[in-house]
């Protein structure tokens, strides 16, 4: 088999994870090898999907002695498996990103023998990179559950980004969906990265020259619609990751069916809606001060499709509105549907100079018809009835239209 | 009003900006203008050019204003220098005035600088570099850019040479100058000093020389070209020097590169055809920059292909093969044995002779499961008749058990091979043809109920005990399973005959010989599970 055809097999296994980033690692140029990222992240193309190609995104070998119901490569399936050499997987880093084509690579792997071994093969291959081609860029490594400490000390030395996937947002959908894998294990694995982290930033706080450890920190990934965990229990599991293991992103994938798939799985996608509107909430707890038992109810565990979380959230609190743009504090202003949280920084660094008008958030390319209901301008009063009237308009229109605008079909 | 023709160069403009301000020229009384652009008509009539305001001996200017002017400057807006100069000048009464966002002058300076961002940001992830061929010419690659080295035209003694680029255009060669390259003698063969890679590329603004040195630093052991229809760069990795010349057509860069199928079969590879969304492409590539990206050939198929893959991804699901349509509901061995035969539940019956069902005691307490018919089993129509069944027989005549008390059977029933001349060579089954014929298997296990199965390889083991079992790991242990009281997993007995050498075969059978004796003894001790329980 040629290098074309493992890259064919080994780069359509790995199109199930959604993780591509490049961002929150800075490296300079080293003078002796190529490479090096500005912490931007830059997206290299762009797939049909909406994708954006940013790492060179492939499987060490999809041969696995792992059966997760959810996953294409997982043993009982009926697919084509190949695996790399190390020297493949770095030869191919190399020539793509002297062309501009990457910003790195992004390396993960079927279980094969051991979850030790398995993070040995993909540690030699970052580790090649960097020592022997004084390689500067990007690289973003799988953490293997269960890997040894020792190896995943190693690991984030030459990788910028580690992951362990929770994979499932319930230890009740692993235990169905993926047996051999246990949510404890995957926890030790992201903890192990986080204390290593801690101990790594700490010891560069003291002598600059310490080694770096995974300077753009880890993520996760989950599997969202494969099972019927409802939003509420995957915002709280996504909470629990953040605090406990300070995770840079977590990634919620939204389920599409694939070749050779379980039976047991739903023959449709999970709609791009339902990923969309956790990917909000999530920048809401993140940079919002939101919290994940506010976004749902246990009367509606689930976020709507319709409209955004934090209109939900604003509708359901009217005690809280309307807020003074010229006078509220930030948190206030994080809570307005309509104003983002650039927005507001800007708000708050031009109020200390000039009294905001409507026309002026119109320049700030603020979604006026949406903050109208909420906001106090200088020249503005919202009626107490305004946002009522949205609400019953709101349901009348909302019969396809969020959906069918973001994927196109009905 | 006074007219300024200026170099699009933000330094001139600081020149000018300065003298004007030292003046005391308003914004008003200047027009500022690009010295490259085309003459306009001068329509304006006034005769004075003379300043109106008070000069201003000690111009003012913080940091941040120079930030954003810097990108601002480059920007193809003809209007950009006026701006500048009347925030310049306004900046010098109301030195907050960069904080408000929302004046009309800095909003559009902001609009100036984001949108030259943006274009910046694009070029660092649109340029595409080719390699340079440095073989002289062939044939078939004449329409490629070629490094030549040629006599410089100039009499000089001795005559010197250069290094020339030289590319095949519509409108005949166009010639290149190249620096000289001299392979350095490291020991890493993996770095070839010479390699020389260009781009061409077509920025919305002049941007080259802010998108440069981010090139510098990324590619710095590197030997490369960034030609733009402005200015051209180029970077030499020994003096480490960035090196600006005119702007150079598309044509002068190379056409192809080597690395490009390879990079096209990625992206074919990498995108996932469920979540069509061509709308958000879009608007994160433009198709303005299509033309430079290797990869966009293939986005026509790709997109109209997408609906026809999934579809087909979902029936192949839904039409998964299983032999469960043709198990009858009545689970007793004369009524499997005469349903067997109408069996499609896969592919397997279109190839084999026949199908092999179970044989055996219809009450036995110990039952065992191989892989799958071998030849001749296939032509006898019964299981264990072969060379492996011979060896099974040995192994029960020396343990003292009689055949026809144990049930025998296959956790596949028909035999898969394929044809090498005359001899139908054996082939593993595959999962998915295990799982499509386990229903036989489980009715069969509902007829006989064994106290135990004992499963012969890893094609049995798979089918009732998961994916994941290890043979070699767990094989001689006493497992639980919903099937039997008892599972036990061992070696197939044709794994002995095809043991590598006669020691490692020896092991093999001592294993089979322990484990089939453990499940013999567990069959006469286990009690048996009532059968309503």
């Amino acid at each position: 088999m040629n290098v074309q055809q493992k890259l064919e097999i080994l780069a359509d296994a790995a199109k199930y994870d959604a993780s591509c980033a490049s961002s929150g690692a800075k490296r300079s140029g080293n003078g002796q090898g190529i490479g090096h990222s500005d912490g931007m992240g830059i997206c290299h193309s762009y797939t049909p999907d909406g994708r954006c190609v940013s790492l060179l995104k492939i499987l060490l070998t999809n041969f696995c002695t792992y059966d997760c119901v959810f996953c294409v490569n997982r043993v009982s399936s009926d697919i084509q498996r190949a695996r790399f050499t190390p020297e493949e997987v770095a030869n191919l880093t190399l020539d793509f990103y002297k062309r501009n084509y990457i910003e790195g690579l992004f390396l993960s792997s079927g279980i094969i023998q051991s979850p030790d071994y398995t993070m040995e093969q993909l540690i030699r291959v970052a580790k090649t990179l960097r020592t022997v081609h004084h390689f500067g860029g990007y690289i973003h490594l799988k953490a293997i559950p269960g890997a040894s400490e020792l190896l995943i000390k190693e690991a984030g030395l030459y990788a910028d980004r580690l992951s362990a996937n929770i994979e499932l947002p319930t230890q009740q959908d692993l235990v169905q969906l993926a047996p051999e894998k246990k949510s404890a294990i995957i926890e030790s694995t992201m903890s192990q990265i986080a204390v290593r982290k801690d101990e790594a930033d700490e010891d560069r706080r003291k002598t600059r020259t310490a080694p770096k450890f995974a300077a753009a920190g880890q993520s996760t990934q989950m599997v969202v619609g494969a099972t019927p965990a409802s939003d509420r229990q995957i915002l709280s599991t996504a909470t629990h990751l953040y605090g406990q293991y300070k995770l840079r992103r977590i990634y919620y994938t939204g389920f599409s069916p694939y070749p050779a798939a379980d039976a047991r799985l739903p023959l449709k996608a999970s709609p791009m809606m339902r990923e969309h509107r956790l990917y909000q909430s999530d920048w809401l707890m993140r940079y919002y001060g939101f919290r994940a038992d506010e976004l749902t109810s246990d009367d509606a565990p689930d976020l709507s499709l319709t409209q955004d979380p934090k209109t939900t959230w604003a509708e359901a609190h009217p005690e809280f509105f309307p807020v003074d743009v010229n006078a509220a504090p930030r948190e206030s202003l994080l809570r307005v549907p309509g104003i983002g949280y650039q927005n507001v920084e800007r708000i708050l660094s031009i109020r200390r100079y000039h009294r905001l008008l409507l026309e002026d958030l119109r320049k700030l390319h603020v979604r006026t018809k949406s903050v109208l209901p909420y906001l106090i301008t200088g020249d503005h009063l919202p009626s107490l009835t305004t946002p009522a009237t949205a609400s019953a308009s709101n349901t009348q229109l909302d019969l396809f239209a969020p959906i069918s605008a973001l994927t196109g079909s009905l | 009003m006074k007219r300024i023709l200026l170099e699009p160069d933000f330094d001139a403009w600081r020149e000018a900006a300065r003298e004007a301000l030292h003046a005391g020229y308003r914004p008003e009384d200047l027009d500022l203008q690009d010295a490259t652009a085309p003459n306009t008509l001068e329509l304006t009539l006034e005769s004075s050019e003379l300043p109106t305001g008070e000069p201003i001996s000690d111009p003012h200017t913080s940091r941040a204003f120079l930030e954003t002017a810097k990108f601002a400057a480059v920007h193809r807006d003809p209007q950009r220098w006026n701006l500048l100069y009347r925030v310049l000048y306004r900046l010098q009464m109301s030195r907050n005035l960069l904080k408000i966002e929302t004046d009309p002058d800095i909003s559009e300076l902001l609009r100036l600088e984001s949108q030259v961002q943006r274009d910046l940001h694009k070029m660092h992830a649109f340029v595409r570099f080719r390699k340079v061929l440095d073989q002289p010419h062939s044939p078939i690659l004449s329409e490629r850019p070629v490094v030549i080295d040629e006599l410089v035209p100039i009499q000089t003694d001795p005559p010197t040479h250069h290094l020339v680029l030289e590319t095949t255009t519509p409108f005949g060669t166009v010639k290149t100058d190249l620096e000289p390259c001299e392979p350095n003698s490291t020991n890493d063969a993996t770095i070839d000093d010479c390699e020389h890679f260009i781009a061409w590329y077509q920025p919305d603004h002049r941007i080259l020389p802010l998108a440069a040195p981010f090139f510098a630093e990324r590619f710095s052991i590197m030997r490369w070209s960034i030609l733009t229809p402005d200015a051209s760069v180029s970077w030499d990795p020994t003096a480490k020097q960035l090196t600006f010349a005119p702007g150079l057509p598309r044509e002068s860069a190379p056409a192809e590169d080597e690395l490009e199928d390879l990079w096209r079969s990625y992206y074919a590879s990498i995108y996932n055809p469920a979540r069509l969304n061509p709308d958000m492409m879009r608007s994160e590539m433009p198709v303005r920059y299509w033309k430079n990206l290797p990869e966009i050939s293939l986005l026509p198929e790709l997109i109209t292909k997408s609906q026809t893959r999934v579809t087909a991804m979902v029936t192949s699901q839904q039409q998964k093969s299983s032999a469960q349509p043709f198990v009858p509901p009545e689970h007793t061995l004369p009524v499997l044995r005469a349903a067997l035969p109408s069996c499609k539940g896969c592919d397997l019956y279109l190839h084999a002779t026949q199908v092999v069902p179970g044989t055996g005691a219809s009450k036995a307490t110990l039952m065992l499961v191989g892989e799958q018919p071998g030849d001749q089993e296939d032509l006898q129509g019964k299981p264990f008749v072969g060379p492996a069944g011979k060896l099974l027989d040995s192994i029960f005549e020396e343990l003292g058990i009689d055949r026809t008390k144990v049930f025998v059977t296959n956790a596949v029933k028909h035999f898969k091979f394929v044809q090498r001349g005359k001899l139908r060579l054996h082939q593993n089954p595959r999962m998915s043809e295990i799982t499509a014929c386990r229903p036989w298997l489980l009715a069969e296990i509902d007829a006989v109920r064994p106290r135990v199965i004992l499963c012969l390889g890893a094609s049995a083991s798979k089918s009732l005990l998961g994916g994941t079992f290890g043979l070699m790991r767990d094989h001689g242990k006493v497992l639980e399973s919903p099937y039997a009281s008892q599972v036990v997993a061992t070696i197939h007995p044709s794994a002995i005959l095809r043991a590598r050498d006669k020691e490692s075969g020896e092991q093999l059978q001592n294993f089979l010989r322990d484990d089939m004796a453990l499940a013999w003894q567990t069959a006469q001790k286990s009690v048996r599970v009532p059968q309503n329980a």
